[in-house]
């Protein structure tokens, strides 16, 4: 039993369910991201574990006690929300303490809370303002403020960077996993941006049509994804997916594709197991930072392997360079170092790192277990 | 960066500006004329007015009509002058423009915050109250009231107004509201804040452009409106029957100085609430209907 228990949650508006049976157990001061595409359900699930959705099934706990009908006030959480929701008509100060207001908490504890939190989130300056004053950074802060001070089991984050300006969106990143690592707090976090839910997670739930697609570590989710949509889905750019064929060869099985002119090509797989997929089709999937130049290429892999193909495109973006290029008739990407020559139209000889590639099955989409 | 300058904006000439000038000031004087007219004959003697000099400023100023309008013309068959119609109007008004525009804000929040299965519907129905005109409801009203026991009473008139209203108040509130982020409200509530607390709290501190359109439009409706006022008020009939009375009065000399002085008066309150706070309607009105 967890610290937050998700059990067996569904959600239904009517006949249509939108979350299905979902079980997720958070431990004490984990930082649960729940990741997906907008749609996918994981707004639903937060509102849900806030109070601000009913339950359509299953049970909510937190610390053991479930609490699928109690008001959202009394379950000791508390959210920030994406638009931050600072009361416009009030100063920070009354902003940050209205919930102890409204819990009853006396005035001298009140303000020992507000100096406390003001103190942690440098915002002691701003207590006067109101809302309107403020910058999105700092009104970030301010929601943040409003959720620390009432000390609750469970913070809940929703989607609390997408409003922020790309640099300042990277500095509250580090700022919010500079809070969690000071306050051990246990955090559910949803963002649909998945270099947000790798950076500052624990654990990762990715969410695609009311299903928890796959729940596991940022380097699970990326090492070993459970089927295509998590492997496209999390990872920027993202996993190449080409069709290839499982073929033995020397007694191990390789996976047999074709380069930019149609030419076959074998690549040996590290993982034994798909000597049982021989003679069938895959989707092979490698991420762009396992194809790259020699030079560049991991020294502790033991599966590093050449292949020379065409390169169609190259994208230099200062600290690397995306080089493009067909296989199987399908555009790949790979990463290469910023400073490694290669030009459009010619022929460069990769390196390959088969061991972090995986294969997925085509029919069911899901990734063959190694 | 150099300074923009006007000439390519209004391509205007000197003819065209003083040509549009003329224009508006002669439609302004046009307008002002009513006024103007009121206001001249109210100051003078009635021997002026009916010696033909309409349009002429008085040749002796007086307040006498004044005095008499307010308190010692013949209305009906009582020489009280509009004084206690005066304060009819004001009892009722000031009550029914409160109850409804406070009930009204309150539909406007349970309606966008609290929804609930069928508040469109709900909402759709109030909506259809501003569309029903004041003479179908006549007789209804008069058994309702009759039943109520608040037949010819002040209180029977703030309870016409206020159903009367409900439906305009609603929807202003109901449109400004909708604009109103939702998160704050749950955030309110996730910070404790109960049903009132998140009214009183939250909405009504942001609400006050909205409020003082819906003040105004109550005001200015319940203030003017003469058919409720002449079918249900009986013993306690407010300003604009009283006026009514002064002026359509049969018998003996018509004071004209005194009508004018009375309608003068009658319109005195709308107008204040207008100049207090007109400045906040349009752009009240402004909030509520570009983003709801």
């Amino acid at each position: 039993m967890g610290f937050l228990d998700i059990k067996n949650v569904t959600k239904s508006y009517g006949p249509v369910e939108v979350l299905h049976r979902v079980d997720i157990a958070v431990q004490e001061g984990e930082f649960l991201v729940l990741v997906g595409p907008s749609g996918c359900g994981k707004s639903t699930l937060l509102n849900m574990i806030a109070g601000l959705e009913g339950i359509s099934g299953g049970d909510i706990a937190i610390k053991g006690r479930v609490i699928n009908g109690v008001h959202p006030s009394k379950r000791n959480i508390a959210m920030v929300f994406q638009s931050y929701a600072l009361y416009p008509n009030m100063t920070v100060g009354q902003n940050i303490t209205f919930g102890l207001e409204m819990h009853g908490t006396p005035k001298p504890e009140r303000d020992r809370a507000l100096a406390d939190v003001a103190k942690l989130l440098q915002i002691d300056h701003l207590l006067d303002r109101k809302p309107g004053q403020l910058s999105g950074g700092q009104r970030q802060r301010v929601a943040m403020g409003r959720a620390l001070v009432r000390n609750p089991d469970v913070f809940l984050f929703d989607e609390p960077l997408s409003n922020l300006d790309a640099k300042l969106r990277v500095d509250m990143r580090t700022e919010i996993k500079k809070l969690h690592q000071k306050l051990k707090t246990t955090i559910v976090y949803v963002t649909h941006d998945q270099i947000e839910a790798m950076t500052l997670s624990t654990r990762i739930a990715v969410m695609n049509k009311g299903f928890v697609q796959q729940l596991g570590t940022p380097k699970e989710i990326y090492d070993t994804p459970a089927n295509l949509f998590v492997a496209t889905f999390m990872g920027s750019p993202a996993m190449n997916i080409v069709p290839a064929t499982v073929e033995m060869q020397d007694g191990a099985p390789h996976a047999r594709i074709t380069d930019a002119e149609g030419a076959p090509r074998l690549l040996r797989f590290s993982q034994a197991n798909l000597a049982g997929w021989a003679g069938k089709d895959i989707l092979l999937g490698i991420r762009p930072e396992a194809i790259t130049d020699p030079e560049g290429a991991d020294r502790k892999s033991s599966n590093i392997q050449s292949f020379a193909n065409r390169v169609t495109v190259t994208e230099p973006a200062g600290s690397d360079t995306f080089v493009t290029m067909t296989i199987s008739g399908k555009d790949a990407i790979a990463r290469m170092r910023a400073d490694a020559t290669v030009a459009p139209g010619e022929v460069f000889d990769f390196a390959i790192n088969m061991e972090k590639a995986v294969a997925f099955d085509p029919a069911t989409e899901e990734r063959i277990p190694a | 960066m150099a300074a923009v300058t006007q000439d390519t904006a209004v391509s205007t000439g000197r003819i065209t500006r003083t040509f549009i000038y003329v224009v508006l000031i002669v439609f302004a004087l046009f307008y002002l004329l009513p006024l103007y007219v009121m206001g001249v004959n109210s100051v003078k003697p009635l021997a002026e007015i009916t010696g033909g000099n309409m349009m002429a400023l008085p040749q002796t100023w007086t307040i006498e009509p004044w005095l008499s309008a307010w308190s010692t013309a013949q209305i009906g068959v009582e020489p009280t002058g509009l004084k206690p119609y005066f304060l009819n109007s004001l009892l009722m008004v000031v009550p029914a423009v409160a109850i409804s525009t406070v009930v009204g804000a309150l539909n406007g929040y349970v309606l966008t915050k609290w929804r609930f299965r069928g508040d469109t519907w709900v909402f759709g129905l109030m909506l259809f109250s501003c569309f029903i005109p004041f003479q179908i409801v006549l007789i209804p009203m008069a058994v309702v009231l009759g039943k109520l026991g608040l037949a010819g009473s002040v209180p029977g008139l703030v309870l016409v107004h206020v159903v009367y209203g409900i439906g305009f108040t609603t929807l202003y509130y109901r449109n400004y509201y909708a604009a109103f982020p939702t998160e704050l409200v749950r955030a309110a509530m996730m910070d404790g804040a109960g049903f009132f607390q998140i009214f009183w709290r939250i909405m009504l501190p942001v609400s006050g452009p909205i409020t003082v359109v819906s003040v105004i439009w109550q005001f200015t409706n319940i203030w003017n409106d003469f058919l409720f006022g002449a079918s249900f008020g009986g013993t306690s009939q407010p300003m604009t029957v009283a006026l009514n009375n002064l002026v359509q009065s049969s018998t003996g000399v018509k004071e004209y100085n005194v009508h004018f002085a009375g309608a003068i008066l009658a319109a005195l309150p709308t107008l204040f609430v207008y100049i207090v706070a007109g400045r906040y309607f349009v752009r009240g009105l402004m909030a509520g209907s570009v983003k709801g």
